[in-house]
C-alpha cells in the first residue's frame, strides 16, 4: 500500500496536476453555485476537456477537484439563498439557511467547508484501506435492503415533526410521495396519473419542487417582510467557530464521516441518502434541548449532512474503482471518461494500473485540501452576497430559482410549474405546514416504490422482511428513529413527575 | 377556519381523486400476465391515498392537539406588507416564463431583472441598467458559450436577420 501512496503522491503532485486540481476545484465551486447545475452535469460538461488531455490520471484529477468542487458550490446556495441545486444539499439548507438569516453566513459556510473537507478526507482514507473488501459487502445489498434504507432515510422528517405538527410532516411527506408517483416509473414502465400532459410523462423535476419550496417562498417573503440580512456589525463575514462549537460538532463529523461512507459504498444509494440520514441520526443522538434547535440553525444539523454527503461521494468511489459499478449518477459519468481513456475500472485496475488508481486516491485529499484552502479566504466574500441591497438581490434570487428549473429540464413549461408550485409553497409556509418532508418524501419516494416492487416480485409478497435479517434490522432502526425522541421525552417526563 | 384547515381541505380533495383513480380506474388498462404480480402499479398510490385521506382528517377535524401558531407573516394581516409588490414579482415571473422562448433570453432577463428592481423600489436607473445587461449577458456566455447549453439569446426574426 506505501508503495502505491508514493506512487499516487508523485503523480498527483506534480505541478501540472496540482494546477488542474486548483481550477477544477475554483470551476466546480463557481459553477456548481448556480441551482440547476449539480456535480453531474458540471462533471459531464468537462469531461471533453478532460479527455483532450490524454492523461488518464490528468483526467481524473481535473475531475475529482470540479466533482468537490461543485458539491461545496451546492451546499453554498442552500446555505445562502435556500436554493438547493441538488438532492444532496437539501438538508443542508435546514440548518444553513437559517444560520445564513440570524447573520451567520460566515460561520455557516466555514463549518460547511470543514465538514466537507473532514468527510472527504477520512472517506478517501477509508477508501484506501477498505476498498476492496467493501466491495463484495456492496453487493450484499440487494433491493429488499434499499428499500428499507430509504425507510430509515425517511425517518429524518421526526426532525420536522415538532409539538402539534406530527399530522402535518406526515401529510406533507405523503405529499411528496404522492408527485414522486406522478410520470413513469422505472419499473412498470407506465405513465401514471399524468392527465394526458406530455410534460408530465417523465414527472416532476426535484429542482423545479426544490425551488418552488424552498428558494421561491424564502424570497417572497423577504418582499413581503423586508429584512437585512447583510449588516450585523460584519458578523455576516465572521469565519470564527468557538472551541465549544468545534467540540460539539468534531464528533457529529466523525460519525457522520463514518456512516456516509459506508451509505456511498452501496451502489444506487449515495450523498442524498447519506445526507437525510446523517441529520436524522444525529438529531437522535442529540440532547433534548438542542433537538429543538434543528432545523433553527443548529451547527450539527449542519454538519452532519455536509460531512455525510462528501463522505458518500468518496464512498462511491469503491464500486467504480473495484468492480466498475457505477454506484451514482456522477460515477456513471466518470466511468464513461475512464473508458474513453482506454482505462476499463474493475478489480484488476490496482494491480494492472496502480498510477490511475493511487493517483484517484491521492488526488482526493488533495481536492479536499486544496478546496478549503481555497474556499476559506473566500468565504467572507461569498457570504457578503447577501448583502447585496434588497432591490437587486430579490429579482436575482427569483432569476436564479427560474433558471435552475429552466437549465434542469430545459422546457420552459417548468417554470409556470415553478410559479404555480410556488404559490402553493407559500400558502402551506403561511399555515406553518413543514416543508422540508414534502422535498423528503418527493426524493426518496421513486426510489423506495421501485425497490420495494422489485423485492415484492422476487419475494412474491412481503415474506422479504422477515426472511432477510439487514432489511429487518434497517426496519427497526427506523422505527427507532422516529419513536425513540418521544419514548425519551415520555421517560423523562414521568421521572420528573 | 383557520388556514391550514382549509389546506387540508384541499390536500384531502387531491387525495380523494387521487385515490379514485388508484382504486378504481388505473387497473382496468392492466395487462393480464401484469395482474399475475404481487404488486401492480397501482399498489404504491392506494397506500398513499390512504395515508394522505387519514392525514388530512386528523388536522381537518383538529385531532391533533395544534397550539394556534403565527408564522413568520400572518397571514390574515397581509395587506400590512408588502403585498402588491410580492403579487406583482410573481406575475412577472409567470411572464419571463412565458417570453423566455419567444423573446430570447438576452431582452427577456435584462426586462426581469430591471423590471424586479423597479417594483421593489429602485430608480437608479445608471445602476440598474448596467447591472442587469452585465449579469444577463455574463450568465448567458457562461451557459450558451462555455457549458453549451443552448439558449436562444434573441427573437427569433433578429437571429434569422443576423444570420442572414
Amino acid at each position: 500500500m506505501l508503495e502505491g501512496i508514493l506512487i499516487g503522491l508523485q503523480t498527483a503532485l506534480s505541478l501540472q496536476n496540482l494546477l488542474l486540481v486548483v481550477a477544477g476545484c475554483l470551476i466546480g465551486t463557481f459553477i456548481g453555485m448556480l441551482p440547476g447545475l449539480g456535480p453531474m452535469s458540471i462533471i459531464a460538461i468537462m469531461i471533453p476537456v478532460a479527455i483532450s488531455m490524454g492523461d488518464p490520471s490528468a483526467a481524473l484529477i481535473l475531475l475529482a477537484g470540479v466533482y468537490y468542487g461543485a458539491i461545496f458550490g451546492g451546499s453554498t446556495s442552500s446555505i445562502l439563498l435556500n436554493a438547493p441545486g441538488v438532492a444532496g444539499t437539501v438538508a443542508s439548507s435546514f440548518d444553513g439557511y437559517p444560520m445564513a438569516q440570524q447573520g451567520k453566513a460566515g460561520k455557516a459556510l466555514t463549518i460547511a467547508a470543514i465538514a466537507s473537507f473532514a468527510g472527504g478526507t477520512i472517506g478517501a482514507i477509508l477508501l484506501m484501506i477498505f476498498a476492496p473488501m467493501l466491495s463484495s459487502v456492496a453487493l450484499l445489498f440487494h433491493s429488499a435492503e434499499y428499500f428499507a434504507l430509504m425507510i430509515v432515510g425517511l425517518s429524518a422528517i421526526a426532525a420536522f415533526a415538532g409539538r402539534g405538527q406530527v399530522t402535518k410532516a406526515l401529510l406533507m411527506t405523503v405529499l411528496g410521495l404522492i408527485m414522486a408517483t406522478v410520470g413513469e416509473g422505472a419499473l412498470f414502465n407506465l405513465p401514471r396519473f399524468t392527465m394526458g400532459i406530455m410534460d408530465l410523462q417523465s414527472g416532476f423535476g426535484f429542482i423545479t419542487l426544490a425551488m418552488a419550496m424552498f428558494a421561491l417562498p424564502e424570497a417572497v417573503f423577504l418582499v413581503l417582510k423586508p429584512k437585512n440580512l447583510g449588516d450585523d456589525g460584519g458578523e455576516i463575514k465572521d469565519l470564527r467557530i468557538t472551541r465549544a462549537e468545534a467540540r460539539a460538532i468534531a464528533p457529529v463529523i466523525g460519525r457522520q464521516s463514518i456512516q456516509g461512507f459506508f451509505i456511498g459504498v452501496l451502489p444506487g444509494a449515495g450523498a442524498t441518502i447519506a445526507s437525510f440520514l446523517g441529520y436524522a441520526v444525529e438529531r437522535n443522538l442529540a440532547p433534548k434541548h438542542e433537538q429543538d434547535e434543528f432545523g433553527k440553525g443548529s451547527i450539527k444539523g449542519l454538519a452532519a449532512p455536509e460531512t455525510a454527503n462528501n463522505a458518500a461521494c468518496t464512498g462511491s468511489f469503491v464500486p467504480l474503482l473495484t468492480l466498475g459499478i457505477p454506484g451514482s449518477g456522477t460515477t456513471a459519468i466518470l466511468l464513461g471518461a475512464l473508458i474513453a481513456l482506454n482505462v476499463t475500472p474493475g478489480p484488476r485496475l490496482m494491480i494492472d494500473e496502480p498510477q490511475i488508481f493511487w493517483a484517484v486516491i491521492m488526488s482526493m485529499f488533495i481536492g479536499n485540501l486544496v478546496l478549503l484552502i481555497l474556499n476559506l479566504p473566500l468565504i467572507p466574500y461569498i457570504a457578503k452576497l447577501l448583502a447585496i441591497p434588497r432591490n437587486y438581490l430579490i429579482p436575482f434570487i427569483m432569476f436564479f430559482t427560474l433558471m435552475g428549473a429552466y437549465i434542469g429540464q430545459n422546457n420552459a413549461t417548468e417554470l409556470l410549474l415553478l410559479v404555480g408550485f410556488g404559490i402553493c409553497g407559500l400558502a402551506l409556509k403561511f399555515a406553518s405546514y413543514p416543508l422540508p418532508p414534502l422535498l423528503i418524501g418527493f426524493i426518496l419516494g421513486g426510489m423506495m416504490e421501485d425497490n420495494f416492487s422489485r423485492s415484492m416480485q422476487l419475494y412474491g409478497g412481503m415474506s422479504f422482511i422477515w426472511e432477510r435479517p439487514m432489511t429487518l434490522g434497517l426496519l427497526i432502526i427506523a422505527v427507532s428513529l422516529v419513536f425513540l425522541p418521544g419514548l425519551r421525552a415520555l421517560l423523562a417526563r414521568s421521572k420528573g413527575v | 377556519m383557520a388556514l391550514d384547515r382549509w389546506i387540508a381541505l384541499i390536500l384531502l380533495g387531491i387525495c380523494l381523486a387521487y385515490g379514485y383513480t388508484a382504486w378504481f380506474t388505473m387497473d382496468e388498462g392492466l395487462a393480464p400476465f401484469m395482474r399475475r404480480n404481487p404488486i401492480w402499479p397501482s399498489t404504491f398510490p392506494k397506500v398513499l391515498s390512504i395515508l394522505g385521506i387519514i392525514a388530512s382528517m386528523v388536522i381537518l377535524l383538529g385531532l391533533e392537539k395544534d397550539e394556534q401558531r403565527i408564522g413568520e407573516i400572518d397571514y390574515r394581516r397581509l395587506t400590512d406588507y408588502n403585498l402588491g409588490q410580492a403579487i406583482l414579482l410573481l406575475a412577472l415571473m409567470a411572464l419571463y416564463a412565458l417570453c423566455l422562448r419567444s423573446v430570447g433570453f438576452l431582452i427577456s432577463t435584462t426586462s426581469f431583472l430591471v423590471l424586479g428592481s423597479f417594483i421593489l423600489g429602485e430608480r437608479k436607473w445608471h445602476v440598474m441598467l448596467p447591472v442587469a445587461f452585465a449579469a444577463t449577458f455574463i450568465i448567458w456566455y457562461l451557459v450558451q458559450e462555455i457549458l453549451g447549453i443552448y439558449m436562444r439569446p434573441l427573437p427569433n426574426f433578429i437571429v434569422s436577420l443576423v444570420g442572414g
